[in-house]
């Protein structure tokens, strides 16, 4: 492809609680094997995208133990190469990421010192399939300056956290609204762009130059009159998962069948960094029901309507209802965890009861001593 | 200058014919083991987690399997830069071209291979038993001997000793005498067929009996340098091994896996075992499946219900099959309704709805009755059953087969159906 790829992976918000004390978003396990950002990294691999650049700031450890090598997604050639550009105080620059402008601003030496002619931007949040291709000869035929890609969104989803945008008739973008308090438009930017390299170079040199920062605001909002910026809509799951319901929500929906298939048996699959776990086992005892399970996992207890990520231990007669489980935690026998995100690397004792009331999703974050196993 | 202290050798050539349909399209090395593993993958990660990083993986038989399994050794951590896993074929040579003709006659043929890496010690491998073991312990007490020779035993009950061949040592554990499957054995410290040459020893031991035929390490090279009194030394091993060289061993070694604790424990943090893992998404569970007592894999979707079982990757079990001490290896489907019951399901099987497997009873094979016994029925990988047949115990089944091919839609306990090609 002739598009080189960079994903802003330096965000955080207050709205992932306390699952954003240890993490990136990016770095957020999705799905049982896998992590928010693969599902960019393995679209930008199987979009044959070569270089590609992680731009990270916040609580980067999980993220970069996840990124240590690039061989997972494919990367790593001697052609192009995964690249982690974290800030750095350099001799005319002491600052930490200003926003995303000036993620890529302090950083437009890999812009300036490659040749593809495109680039492609992706949020590292985002779970979705989508081949950049088809993106880019869109970008072409329309013409367009910066295409952004959206997605229309069910009426009953909150839209308030989105980049709203309206387009016309030639799906040119006419209106473009960072997180409005209201909106009569249902079509939300996924955060994915795709831009001229020496166009964004040019932008984002404009920016800096009048001391700003963001690359929705003072790029996309401001220039949607002067720029032709249009929107390519996505017609396949998408979803993005940077509030605690919103994860939740998009865990679970890998519980449907049709959502596996497409992600886990559809052409072209999603990499990820592998753990060489034990296949799971289950002991006497174990009942589970509409769940997924990954490897490592020992179960001994009741489990349903969840999702347990790689190597959870579930204690005897343990009941796990509507929960997810995350990496590597430990539960004691006999307690009863229902509508809970349960934080990885947790040790939780026996007997204990946690349950999310009210349709809320409670978060469990228990650091006990881990004695035996 | 390339140096490595310690170079291994892995044989992995070996059809395993005693594991009958499971190798009639692998060699042994590369059948599944453990639901994601294959039997090679053992050898391999024993040798990454003990420090050696060059290896030379020898096969012959049927070795497509193996040699996308193991690639360039990513899983392993093998990819390296100098070193890392070879795959080393027979090949065409000016003069006498021949085919490994025995264990020792296939690293004599790879001479080059080990001198281009100045090893002193060359460690020994076979590619067919799982076990968990420091090589380099076992360096360590080479050369604390000052050995020519280490040979890995371990002590088995006195009775099964001759199965085995056997050493009897002096006080220091040097080995003093050997003895091949004898009828009435001295001792009971088994040799594991895992050794350790100083390169001088082993280089030397080869070129001079290069003539010999089928030259193996237990027949020849071995006695050959017990002869001339070199040192050679027992090195005790008291860990897990399992030989899985017949399908009784081969799924009893299986089934052990599934215990509370098992005694081979695959969950430890500490010595990890790795395999070329091509399937990463967890398995789903529905809610109308049951399991219990058993280990299954990634990718897998399970629907129906699985007792006292090892499921591979990928598997699908539909809903209301019954699956009871069984090994269902990778991307097998078994759809609805269908029984299995002690048999070993190798990959990329299809059983028909409503068929049954393993039912009948115990009735001696047609086919060989020393491979296909211990009661399993054995299905070979990429076999098609179709729907609602009955299939007994001691039976073998390779290729696609129809419904004409089950006379009154059975296949009674000790028949056969092997379609051509499939041998």
């Amino acid at each position: 492809m002739r598009a080189i790829g960079i994903i802003l992976a330096g965000g955080n918000n207050n709205k992932m609680k306390e699952l954003s004390y240890k993490r990136a978003i990016a770095a957020m396990p999705v799905a049982g094997s896998y992590r928010a950002i693969d599902f960019a990294l393995s679209n930008m691999s199987n979009s044959n995208i070569q270089k590609v650049a992680v731009l990270t700031q916040y609580n980067a450890k999980s993220l970069n133990e996840h990124l240590s090598s690039s061989k997972w997604w494919d990367f790593g050639r001697k052609q192009g190469g995964l690249y982690v550009f974290t800030p750095s105080i350099t001799a005319d620059n002491g600052f930490w990421y200003r926003g995303t402008a000036d993620s890529i601003w302090q950083n437009i030496k890999f812009l300036k010192n490659s040749h593809e002619p495109y680039v492609v931007i992706a949020a590292g949040d985002g779970i979705y399939k989508l081949d950049y291709n088809k993106v880019l000869e869109y970008h072409i035929k329309k013409k367009a300056d910066i295409t952004v890609v959206c997605k229309d969104m069910p009426q009953e989803t909150d839209i308030t956290r989105f980049g709203l945008v309206k387009m016309n008739e030639d799906s040119r973008i006419v209106e473009f609204e960072e997180k409005p308090m209201a909106s009569d438009s249902r079509t939300v930017s996924a955060g994915i762009y795709i831009i001229r390299r020496r166009q964004l170079i040019e932008l984002i040199e404009k920016c800096a130059e009048e001391e700003r920062h963001d690359f929705v605001n003072d790029i996309l909002v401001r220039y949607k009159n002067i720029k032709r910026i249009y929107g390519y809509k996505l017609d396949n799951y998408w979803s993005n998962i940077s509030t605690v319901e919103a994860y939740y929500k998009t865990n679970m929906d890998f519980l449907k069948p049709e959502i596996r298939n497409y992600f886990f048996k559809q052409y072209p699959d999603i990499y990820s960094k592998v753990d060489d776990m034990p296949p799971a086992k289950y002991n006497p005892g174990s009942n589970i029901k509409n769940s997924l399970v990954s490897s490592g996992c020992i179960i001994n207890g009741q489990v349903e309507n969840s999702v347990l990520f790689k190597k959870a231990y579930i204690g005897n007669n343990c009941v796990i209802k509507n929960s997810i489980i995350l990496n590597n935690v430990y539960i004691g026998d006999n307690t009863y965890i229902e509508n809970c995100i349960v934080e990885s690397h947790d040790t939780i004792k026996a007997n204990e009861r946690y349950v999310g009331e009210n349709g809320q999703i409670k978060i469990v974050v228990e650091k006990n001593e881990r004695i035996g196993l | 200058m390339i140096k490595k202290e310690m170079i291994a050798m892995l044989l992995a050539g070996g059809q395993g014919s005693r594991l009958g349909v499971l190798t009639s399209k692998m060699a042994k090395p590369a059948v599944a083991f453990g639901g994601k593993y294959r039997i090679i993958d053992f050898p391999l990660s024993n040798c990454i987690n003990s420090g050696v990083d060059t290896v030379g993986v020898l096969t012959q038989y049927q070795p497509l399997r193996l040699n996308a399994h193991i690639g360039i050794g990513i899983p392993w951590d093998l990819d390296r830069n100098v070193g890392g896993v070879t795959v080393l074929p027979p090949y065409e040579k000016s003069g006498n071209s021949e085919w490994y003709t025995g264990t020792a006659n296939a690293i004599y043929q790879n001479i080059e291979y080990m001198q281009q890496y100045n090893a002193e010690y060359v460690l020994i491998l076979s590619g067919d038993h799982i076990y968990k073991m420091d090589y380099e312990l076992m360096l360590n007490y080479h050369k604390e001997h000052d050995a020519d020779i280490t040979i890995a035993c371990m002590p088995v009950p006195i009775e099964e000793a001759s199965r085995f061949g056997v050493v009897l040592t002096d006080d220091e554990n040097r080995i003093t005498e050997f003895e091949e499957k004898p009828e009435h054995p001295r001792s009971n410290l088994a040799s594991m067929g895992i050794y350790i040459f100083k390169w001088s020893v082993l280089k030397d031991a080869l070129i001079k009996l290069k003539d010999q035929k089928q030259c193996d390490f237990g027949k020849h090279i071995i006695p050959y340098c017990h002869e001339k009194n070199d040192r050679i030394f027992a090195y005790e091993y008291n860990g897990y091994w399992k030989d899985v060289g017949t399908l009784g061993s081969y799924w009893e070694a299986n089934m052990e896996l599934i215990d509370l604790i098992p005694v081979f424990n695959l969950y430890e943090e500490f010595w990890k075992i790795y395999t070329n893992n091509d399937i990463l998404p967890p398995q789903y569970i529905s809610d109308k499946s049951v399991i219990n007592r058993s280990i299954i894999s990634e990718g897998c979707d399970i629907r129906g219900e699985v007792y006292n079982s090892v499921i591979g990757v990928g598997v699908t079990i539909g809903e209301g099959a019954v699956i009871r001490d069984s090994i269902i290896m990778q991307n097998t489907v078994i759809k609805d309704n269908a029984y299995i019951e002690k048999s070993i399901i190798a990959e990329n099987v299809v059983i028909g709805q409503g068929t049954r497997v393993g039912i009948g009873p115990e009735v001696e094979s047609k086919l060989d009755k020393k491979i296909y016994a211990f009661g399993l029925a054995t299905i070979g990988e990429n076999s098609v059953i179709p729907n609602n047949v009955t299939i007994g115990k001691n039976t073998a089944i390779s290729g696609v087969t129809e419904e004409s091919d089950y006379p009154n839609r059975t296949l009674g306990s000790g028949e056969y159906i092997i379609k051509a090609g499939e041998m």
